[in-house]
C-alpha cells in the first residue's frame, strides 16, 4: 500500500536540464504510466524514483516517507527492465528466488513463493531454462515475476514490451495488466507506445521535454486533451486554423462552405480571433453535405480505412471508412465531409493550450 | 542528497588501492630505468644513450631488429591473409583440427622453435645432416637473420590468423551478398569489399606481431649467433658478458620503448580514424571447393601446419634420443626424463606454485580493473586503465631489468624470492587480461545490475553473485590462455629466479646455454604437454566462446 509523492524535482546532465521542475502525486494501488516520446525525460524520471538515477533538488516520497537518500537496494521496488536483464547463468526459478535470498527468506517459503509467482506468469513449465533458452516474452514473464515475488511496495517498468514484436506485445501487456491488478501494487510504468499507455494504465501522465503536459485518465486525455502537444502525441488528430466570431451575442466558428458551429457553451468565455481546432479522424466521415473536398488517397488496414482529403482552404483532413462498403475512394474523388461537433477540442493558436470549458470532461 | 557525479563507495577504496599498487610496482620501476639510463655514478649524463649510436655494433642491432620486425610482420600477414581466408571461405577437410592445431603452435613457447629448428637445421642439424649426407653439399645456414625470420614468422602467423578469424566472424553474408549482386566477386571482392572491413583488426594483429618480435629474446638469443637484435644487446650488456654496464642496458631500454610506444601510437591513431562496428546476423559459411582450386586450397593449409608443427614434433621426438655429454648420439631411451627427473621435479613445482599464484591475482585484478573501466568512468579509473597497459609496450626484458634494479635494494628487497617472480608474470600478462575481460564486461548490460540491486542485494554480492558468475565462462577461457603464456615466459624472469623459482621454462633456456640438448628436449616435451594438456581443457570448457589472445 503505497503512494508516490515527486515534489519541485529536477535532474541536470551536465549543463543539459533534463527534468526543470517536476511534481507528480501517484495513487495507491495505480497502475500510472510515463507516456512521452523518446528523450522526453520519462526514463530519467522512472530510474530517479528507483533511485539509479541522482537527483539535483527536489523530493521523492513513497508513503510521505522521503527516500531520496535511499540506496536503490534499500526502496523496496521491483523493477523490470527493456532487455529483461535476466541474470544469464541463473534459471529461471533462481533467477526469481535471487531478491528472496537477498532478503534471507526461509527456505521452504521461498520455494513456495517462486512457484507462485511463476505460476502466476505461466512459466512453472520452463523454470529450470537458462534466460538464453527462453524466448523475448517467455524472459520477461520472469523478470516480471522476479519483480513481483518479493512482494515491492512500488513495481517500475521500464519500456518492458519494446523488445517484443506487435503480437507478444498485445499478449504481455494483458498478462501484465493482469498480475499488476492481483498483486495490487502500485506500478509506475514507461512507454512511448500510446496505444499501450492507454491499455493497460489507470492513469497517464504524458511527458515532454522533461514537462508534464497533463495528468488523467485514458479517456480523458484522449477525449479533453490539455493541449496541442498531447492532443497530436495521444491518437490521431487533424488541426484545422479557424477564428471565433462574435455573433448575435454568440461565439461562433465559421468552418467554410456554409458550416459553422456555435461553441459558445463550450470553450472558456471571452475567446475571441485565431484558434486551433483539433478534429479526431473518427469525428469525421462523408455525407451528403458537409465541407467540400477532393480526396487525396485512401490507405487500406485491414478492418478500416484511412482516407486523407484536402478541403478548399488547402488544408489535409485525415478521416475513418469501414472496409465493407461497396466502392473505395480514388484520387481526385469530390466528397462532403460532416463533422462531430461534440468531439472537436480548441486550443489557443498561440500558446497550444485548450480553450475548452474545464466543466467539459 | 547524493552527490552528483562520482558516487563515493568501496570501489573508489580499491581504484585507488589498485592505482597505488600500480605507481608502486610499475610505473616506479620503470622511473628506476629511465633514470638509470641518464645517471652514472652520481652526476647526470646521456652517455648510455651517446654510446648507442657512437658504434654500429650498438645501433645495428636496433636496425637489425626493425629489419626482422618489419620483415616478421609482413610476412606474417601475407601467409595469415590467405590462411584466414581459405578457412572461412571454404569447406577445409579437419577444419576444427586444423583450427586447433594452429592455436596450439601459437601457444607452445617461442624459444622451443628457434631450438627446434637448430636441432633440424642447425650444424649439426638432422636435414642438414641428410643433405650432407646425400648430396654431398652444404645446406645453407639457419643461423642469424633467415632463422629469426623463419621461426618467428611460423610463431606469429597462428596469432594474426586467430584475430582474422575473430574479425570474419563479425562480417554478415549480405555483404558479400551485396557486392556479388554489384558484380564484384572472387578476388576483386575480398580485396575491395573485405580487406577494408578487416583493416582495424590486421592492423591490431600487425602491431601485437609487431610488439612480440621486437621484443622478442628467446630466439635470436638462441638461433642469432652473430646477428644481434636489441634485447640480445640489452641482455647483454646487462648481464655483462663483457663487462656490466646498466647504465648503458637502461639507455638501451628506454629507446626500445620509445619505438614500440611510438609504433603503438600511430597504431592506435589509424585506427581510431577508421572504426568500424559490426555485428553479424548471419555469419559467412564456408561453400564446398571443387576441382584444382580446392586441392591448391588444402596444399597450402596443410603445408602451413606442417611447418608450424615441424618444430613441435621435434622436439618430442629429440626427447627421448639417447644423448652423451649433452649431444644426440643414435638409440632411444628414456634416459633423458630419467637423468633429469630431480630437476623436472623441482621445475613442475615452481611452475605450478608460481604460475598459479600468478594466475589467481592476475584474475582478480583484471576482474576489477575491467569492472572499474566499464562501469565507473572516471579520471582514476582511466588512470588505471591507462597504466595496466604500459607493460603491453614495454618488452619483458625491460620489466625484468626495471623488477631487478628497484627491488635489489632500497626499502623492498625481493630479488631472487617467490614474490617477484610472481609479480613479474602477473604485470606482464594483466594487460592481456584486462583487454579480454573488459570486453567481457562490456558485453554486461548495466541493467542486470541494477535489477539485482532493486531486488536488495549489496555491492559486494552483486559482484559476487551476479557479475562474476555470468562472466565466469569467459574469464575462465581468458585465464587458461594466460596460464599458458605464464608457463611459456622466458624474458620477464631471466634477471630475477634463482634454483628455487626456476620454472620449467627458464630449465629449458639454462639446459639449451648449457649444451645439454638431451635434457631441454624432455624439459621441452613436458612443457609442451602441459600447455596442449591446458589447451585441452579450454576447448571443452562449457560456453567457450573463443574469444582468444
Amino acid at each position: 500500500m503505497t503512494t508516490i509523492t515527486l515534489r519541485a524535482l529536477r535532474k541536470e546532465y551536465g549543463d543539459q536540464v533534463a527534468i526543470p521542475n517536476l511534481d507528480l502525486g501517484i495513487r495507491d494501488g495505480e497502475f500510472f504510466t510515463l507516456l512521452g516520446p523518446s528523450g522526453c525525460g520519462k526514463t530519467t524520471l522512472l530510474r530517479m524514483i528507483a533511485g539509479f538515477n541522482t537527483i539535483e533538488s527536489g523530493t521523492i516520497a513513497f508513503d510521505d516517507e522521503v527516500v531520496n537518500d535511499r540506496s536503490p537496494a534499500d526502496r523496496n521496488i521491483g523493477m523490470v527492465f527493456q532487455n529483461y536483464a535476466l541474470f544469464p547463468q541463473m534459471t529461471a526459478a533462481k533467477n526469481v528466488a535471487f531478491g528472496l535470498q537477498t532478503r534471507k527468506v526461509d527456505k521452504s517459503e521461498n520455494v513456495r513463493r517462486v512457484d507462485e509467482a511463476l505460476g502466476s506468469v505461466h512459466m512453472s513449465h520452463l523454470k529450470d531454462r537458462l534466460p538464453g533458452a527462453l524466448s523475448g516474452g517467455q524472459q520477461q514473464r520472469v523478470a516480471l515475476a522476479r519483480a513481483l515475488v518479493i512482494r515491492p511496495a512500488v513495481l517500475l517498468m521500464d519500456e518492458p514490451l519494446s523488445n517484443l514484436d506487435a503480437k507478444l506485445r498485445v499478449e504481455m501487456r494483458d498478462a501484465i495488466r493482469e498480475a499488476q491488478r492481483a498483486a495490487e501494487i502500485t506500478t509506475v510504468y514507461v512507454t512511448h507506445d500510446q496505444e499501450e499507455a492507454m491499455a493497460v494504465s489507470d492513469r497517464i501522465a504524458v511527458i515532454n521535454l522533461g514537462v508534464v503536459q497533463q495528468v488523467g485518465s485514458p479517456s480523458r486525455i484522449y477525449r479533453n486533451p490539455a493541449n496541442i502537444f498531447v492532443a497530436q502525441f495521444i491518437g490521431k488528430t487533424n488541426l484545422l486554423n479557424r477564428e471565433v466570431h462574435r455573433r448575435d451575442g454568440n461565439n461562433v466558428i465559421d468552418f467554410g462552405d456554409g458550416v459553422s458551429r456555435d461553441v459558445t457553451a463550450t470553450i472558456q468565455e471571452g475567446v475571441a480571433g485565431q484558434v486551433q481546432v483539433s478534429v479526431r479522424p473518427e469525428a469525421v466521415r462523408a455525407a451528403s453535405e458537409g465541407l467540400g473536398a477532393e480526396v487525396i488517397d485512401e490507405t487500406f488496414l485491414g478492418s478500416h480505412s484511412q482516407v486523407r482529403a484536402q478541403l478548399s482552404t488547402g488544408e489535409i483532413v485525415e478521416f475513418l471508412e469501414f472496409s465493407h462498403r461497396p466502392s473505395r475512394w480514388a484520387r481526385g474523388d469530390k466528397v462532403s465531409l460532416a463533422l462531430d461537433f461534440e468531439m472537436l477540442n480548441f486550443f489557443d493558436a498561440e500558446t497550444g493550450v485548450s480553450l475548452m470549458r474545464k466543466t467539459q470532461a | 542528497m547524493k552527490l552528483p557525479g562520482e558516487r563515493l563507495d568501496g570501489w573508489t577504496s580499491i581504484a585507488i588501492a589498485l592505482t597505488a599498487g600500480y605507481l608502486l610496482m610499475v610505473i616506479w620501476p620503470l622511473c628506476m630505468v629511465l633514470i638509470d639510463s641518464i645517471h652514472s655514478g652520481e652526476e647526470f649524463t646521456l652517455a648510455g644513450f651517446a654510446k648507442f649510436f657512437s658504434s654500429r655494433l650498438y645501433y645495428g642491432t636496433l636496425v637489425n631488429s626493425m629489419l626482422v620486425t618489419v620483415c616478421v610482420t609482413a610476412l606474417a600477414l601475407i601467409i595469415a591473409f590467405p590462411l584466414a581466408y581459405f578457412m572461412t571461405m571454404f569447406r577445409i577437410r579437419g577444419n576444427r583440427t586444423v583450427q586447433m592445431l594452429i592455436l596450439a603452435s601459437m601457444m607452445s613457447p617461442p624459444f622451443i622453435g628457434a631450438y627446434s629448428w637448430i636441432l633440424l637445421l642447425g650444424n649439426n642439424g638432422m636435414i642438414t645432416r641428410w643433405i650432407e649426407e646425400t648430396f654431398g653439399v652444404t645446406a645453407p645456414s639457419i643461423y642469424g637473420f633467415p632463422g629469426i625470420v623463419l621461426v618467428l614468422t611460423l610463431q606469429l602467423v597462428p596469432l594474426i590468423f586467430t584475430y582474422l578469424m575473430g574479425a570474419w566472424r563479425t562480417i554478415d553474408v549480405s555483404l558479400l551478398e551485396a557486392a556479388e549482386s554489384m558484380g564484384v566477386t572472387g578476388w576483386r571482392r575480398a580485396l575491395q569489399v573485405i580487406s577494408p572491413l578487416l583493416f582495424p583488426t590486421v592492423l591490431a594483429g600487425s602491431l601485437l606481431v609487431f610488439v612480440r618480435a621486437f621484443a622478442d629474446f628467446g630466439t635470436p638469443m638462441l638461433i642469432g649467433q652473430g646477428f644481434r637484435t636489441v634485447p640480445v644487446l640489452i641482455y647483454s650488456s646487462f648481464v655483462g658478458e663483457v663487462s656490466i654496464d646498466r647504465s648503458f642496458a637502461a639507455a638501451v631500454s628506454v629507446i626500445v620503448i620509445v619505438v614500440t610506444l611510438a609504433v603503438f601510437l600511430i597504431q592506435k591513431y589509424i585506427v581510431n580514424r577508421r572504426q568500424i562496428s559490426m555485428t553479424a546476423l548471419r555469419t559467412i559459411t564456408a561453400r564446398r571447393l571443387n576441382g584444382w582450386r580446392g586441392v591448391a586450397v588444402h596444399i597450402y593449409v596443410y603445408s602451413f601446419l606442417t611447418l608450424a608443427l615441424a618444430p613441435l614434433i621435434v622436439v618430442v621426438f629429440s626427447s627421448f634420443r639417447n644423448t652423451l655429454y649433452g649431444q644426440f648420439v643414435s638409440g632411444f631411451s628414456l634416459d633423458n626424463y630419467v637423468d633429469s627427473r630431480r630437476d623436472i621435479i623441482r621445475y613442475a613445482i615452481n611452475t605450478f606454485s608460481i604460475g598459479l599464484t600468478a594466475l589467481a591475482i592476475l584474475v582478480v585484478i583484471a576482474v576489477l580493473v575491467a569492472y572499474l573501466t566499464v562501469r565507473r568512468r572516471g579520471i582514476l579509473s582511466n588512470t588505471l586503465d591507462t597504466m595496466t597497459m604500459v607493460p603491453y609496450v614495454v618488452p619483458g626484458l625491460v620489466i625484468g631489468i626495471a623488477l631487478v634494479t628497484t627491488f635489489s635494494q632500497g626499502p623492498l628487497v625481493l630479488t631472487g624470492t617467490f614474490t617477484i617472480m610472481v609479480l613479474a608474470l602477473t604485470l606482464r600478462r594483466l594487460p592481456y587480461a584486462v583487454r579480454s575481460t573488459t570486453a567481457l564486461m562490456y558485453q554486461i548490460s548495466p541493467s542486470i545490475e541494477e535489477a539485482a540491486i532493486s531486488l536488495g542485494a549489496t555491492k559486494t554480492r552483486t559482484l559476487l553473485r551476479i557479475i562474476v558468475p555470468a562472466l565466469a565462462p569467459g574469464i575462465l577461457a581468458g585465464a587458461v590462455l594466460s596460464w599458458v603464456t605464464i608457463i611459456t615466459e622466458l624474458s620477464t624472469t631471466l634477471f630475477l629466479y634463482n634454483t628455487s623459482t626456476q620454472t620449467l621454462s627458464l630449465g629449458i633456456y639454462a639446459e639449451v646455454i648449457r649444451g645439454q640438448l638431451g635434457t631441454a628436449a624432455a624439459l621441452s616435451t613436458l612443457l609442451l604437454v602441459l600447455t596442449m594438456f591446458s589447451l585441452f581443457l579450454l576447448m571443452r570448457l562449457p560456453g567457450n566462446r573463443e574469444n582468444m589472445v
